[in-house]
């Protein structure tokens, strides 16, 4: 950094370099994408290797043990890892003897249960695909939408709303009509902080956690008054109608949905705009430095507040579709902090949406085996949560991950994420 | 600096600011009107004034509800005309206190009407409330005028309050306080150390300790402190009464008779706040949030400086977190501090970056949490979540500047690198 005299660049030199990227780059697109990987990577092994020195030292027989030998204590807290970790893959992956047996035996119903982990660990990373999409785009714009939560129990309480209100629709009218209700209320929830920034400079970061407690105060309200069940005491919302329901592919106990598919369409939507489209240009533009878009003639305030909306829509997405496809109702509480995972997917999957897709996979399905390493290892599910903020800690600090593992410093100074203060002075 | 400076001039001849200012006045003052309208004429409103557990009984307050908010909606009129037409200048920030405040009490006047509240009671609780809140915007105070953005403030209370009841079940309380505090110490070198030596993102380091301490604390209850009972049962800190001043009446059980985390709350806003304003320490330490390549070229190390205000700031976090299990419940359970540190931030917005600001912020935030406890029994129209609702809107409102920009740390949130 040093050697370099002027750090902004200037509009001509944004435009030139997006012109250059791309197919004709130095490196052939695999060689980039690998590099673009190692950390990542890198990252994921080491917030498991640690997760594992967590589990050791969590586990009471290593202790016992410890007193008859030192050995004996090893060898136990290494089982308790190992059978922790065996869950896990049992859980999200499935358990390679039974998926073989099921496929000898070639009943589909066997061959369906015994791939259904699989199955199951989908359903758990699509509402990560949607909010990480959410939270990437917000990157991309160089804007910091940790409102993420807010916006996605907005969006699921449009589409419960909508799922269980309305009566009489075909399916096919019905589910877009939830659907998109869902990302029009995460769009307004989203909206409300962009113009914000736009108007009076009031950072995202601040106003977006601020709308997220007025979402879940204002849900909580909603469940326990309107919108709450008649029958019901606890505050959950009546069951929305069959058709609004995302069809799942197979029989009851297996949940995978339709949404799976749908974020993965939305996925690319998000990659085809920013990437192929001259609002997305903009867009990025605006985000990677506002000061030469603004010379260039672009509007970074209309950029900001449109921003904040999308991210805000695809987050209602995200709410929209455990409404529609996983719950069928609304509960209180039933996102369990998937806004804020959102954070760290965006960043491991480098604002990329393939990036992000990829991420949330890994994330979908950490989450799911986890639920299977507290029934079998009695590791407790929030093991996750501690996985997930050592692999967002390498993450942010990759000089972290280049200590350890003796990496280069890369050629090309890597785009670190930056939001600049409170004051919105970047606008 | 020298464009906060102006800024800050400039706030304050802006006529619309006086305006705007003004028109909210009038509003505050036709709505407490409104409010007189509808009661029936002869309705009193009585306050109690004695607080639980204090031995001298004070009589109670009676005052005519229509007629008490006809005045207060008289004066806040006569304010906001004056306002409109020459304005208060430098004073109005004061004015909107006492405009505000007068607003809250025409609004317990009203929703009193016709029947009692125990004025003592509420301010307690008031008070109670505004601890970890008032801890927790110091926390941010510290960091932030160091020019290091704090959002973990959740995460180290979180921490600390887990860690507070553990090692207090396993040893005792003094002991459980003092691993608490430097629990939060612990998180806030975490803190320092990702975004002021690696430069990460400050927003994303905090988030990790967020994600972290739910996750840690959360595993360590569901492992132990769930199953060893034993393990969760540090018992609490007991009121001190304070002699002669818990005597005098009204404000002495309100103030003079809490427990160790209202007086150490007390204690710590005026440390910090003579120390930040009244020392060089202070000045170095506001400097390198303000400009912090200056404060490098005067010799200050700004790295040293920002690793141990985010560390103080750790620790006083860690104290707010042992407020919730030691001061408080006696107990863990997960997710217990509930999103009080976001709170924290906004108290500290609020505030201004100011300890005392923080204080008065938090003692309104309290107010709106302790009301909202009590706005079925007083039969408030209002639903409580919408009373819970307010501290989030009203930092939302300040930030945008309705009430005049806040005066931030111009370096808050940037990394320095040392070129």
């Amino acid at each position: 950094m040093s050697d370099e005299q002027d750090t902004k660049q200037g509009a001509g030199e944004v435009l030139i370099e997006e012109l250059q990227r791309g197919p004709s780059g130095e490196l052939p697109w695999w060689r980039q994408a690998l590099q673009a990987m190692t950390i990542p990577a890198l990252a994921v092994v080491s917030g498991l290797i640690l997760g594992g020195v967590f589990i050791f030292l969590t586990t009471e027989t290593v202790y016992s043990g410890w007193a008859q030998s030192p050995l004996v204590g090893l060898g136990n807290g290494l089982r308790a890892v190992l059978s922790a970790y065996a869950a896990l893959f049992n859980g999200s992956i499935g358990n390679p003897s039974r998926i073989l047996e099921a496929l000898q035996s070639g009943e589909a119903e066997a061959i369906r249960r015994a791939f259904n982990p699989m199955l199951e660990s989908l359903v758990k990373s699509t509402p990560f695909i949607f909010a990480g999409l959410a939270v990437a785009l917000g990157f991309r714009a160089g804007l910091f939408n940790i409102g993420a939560e807010g916006q996605l129990f907005i969006g699921a309480t449009v589409a419960a709303f909508l799922g269980y209100s309305i009566t009489g629709l075909p399916p096919i009218l019905h589910i877009p009509l939830a659907l998109l209700g869902g990302a029009l209320g995460g769009a307004a929830w989203g909206f409300i902080p962009g113009w914000l920034k736009a108007r009076t400079g009031g950072h995202e970061v601040i106003n977006t956690i601020m709308m997220n407690y007025i979402a879940i105060r204002l849900s909580e309200f909603l469940l326990r008054g309107p919108m709450q069940r008649p029958d019901s005491f606890n505050p959950v919302s009546p069951t929305i109608e069959p058709s609004a329901m995302l069809p799942s592919f197979f029989g009851a106990p297996i949940r995978f949905h339709l949404g799976f598919f749908v974020a993965l369409g939305v996925a690319y939507l998000v990659y085809w705009f920013l990437f192929k489209t001259t609002w997305g240009f903009d867009l990025r533009t605006a985000g990677a430095n506002p000061r030469a878009a603004r010379y260039a003639g672009m509007n970074t305030l209309t950029a900001i507040v449109a921003a904040m909306s999308l991210s805000g829509a695809l987050a209602g997405l995200a709410g929209a579709n455990e409404v529609l496809g996983v719950n069928h109702n609304l509960a209180l509480a039933f996102s369990a902090g998937t806004g804020f995972d959102a954070i760290a997917l965006a960043l491991l999957g480098k604002s990329h949406p393939a990036g992000v897709v990829l991420a949330s996979l890994l994330f979908g399905t950490l989450k799911n085996g986890a639920t299977q390493m507290q029934l079998a290892a009695g590791v407790p599910i929030d093991i996750i949560a501690i996985l997930q903020a050592m692999i967002l800690m390498f993450i942010a600090a990759p000089a972290i991950i280049r200590t350890i593992y003796r990496l280069r410093e890369p050629a090309v100074e890597e785009q670190v994420l930056s939001i600049g203060g409170w004051g919105g002075e970047q606008v | 600096m020298t464009t906060t400076a102006l800024r800050r001039r400039v706030d304050r001849v802006v006529p619309a600011r006086r305006i705007a200012m003004g028109i909210f006045f009038l509003l505050l003052g036709v709505a407490s009107f409104l409010l007189a309208g509808g009661i029936d004429p002869g309705t009193v409103t009585v306050f109690g004034l004695t607080a639980g557990g204090s031995q001298a009984i004070l009589p109670e307050w009676t005052l005519s509800s229509p007629s008490t908010l006809n005045l207060l909606a008289t004066v806040s009129l006569a304010i906001g005309g004056f306002q409109l037409v020459r304005g208060f200048g430098a004073w109005t920030n004061w004015i909107l206190a006492v405009v505000a405040g007068m607003f809250i009490f025409s609004f317990l006047v009203w929703a009193a009407a016709g029947s009692s509240l125990n004025l003592a009671g509420l301010l307690g609780a008031t008070l109670i409330k505004s601890v970890p809140l008032t801890l927790g915007a110091m926390s941010g105070v510290l960091c932030e005028r160091a020019g290091v953005v704090n959002i973990a403030i959740e995460g180290m209370m979180l921490m600390s309050a887990m860690v507070g009841t553990l090692v207090g079940s396993l040893t005792n309380l003094w002991v459980g306080l003092l691993c608490a505090v430097l629990a939060g110490g612990l998180m806030g070198l975490l803190h320092a150390w990702l975004s002021v030596t690696y430069k990460t993102d400050q927003i994303v380091s905090g988030t990790v300790i967020n994600i972290f301490a739910l996750g840690m604390t959360s595993f360590i209850s569901a492992k132990f402190l769930q199953r060893y009972q034993d393990l969760n049962n540090p018992g609490i800190f007991q009121p001190i009464e304070i002699p002669l001043l818990s005597k005098i009446p009204f404000l002495g059980p309100l103030l003079f008779n809490n427990n160790l985390f209202v007086y150490g709350m007390f204690i710590l806003l005026i440390l910090l706040h003579i120390g930040l304003f009244y020392t060089r320490w202070g000045l170095r330490l506001r400097s390198v949030g303000e400009h912090p390549k200056a404060a490098d070229t005067l010799g200050i190390d700004v790295f040293r400086t920002r690793y141990m205000a985010v560390i103080l700031g750790g620790l006083v976090a860690g104290f707010a977190g042992a407020y919730f299990t030691l001061g408080s419940v006696g107990r863990f359970d997960e997710g217990l501090t509930a999103g009080r540190g976001f709170i924290s931030l906004a108290a500290m917005i609020f505030g201004n970056w100011m300890p005392f600001g923080g204080f008065g912020a938090g003692l309104l935030f309290g107010f709106a949490d302790a009301l909202a406890a009590r706005a079925a029994i007083l039969g408030i129209p209002i639903p409580s979540e919408f009373l819970l609702m307010t501290p989030y809107i009203a930092t939302m409102i300040v930030l945008a500047g309705v009430v005049g920009r806040g005066q931030m740390p111009a370096a808050d949130g940037q990394p320095y690198d040392k070129e």
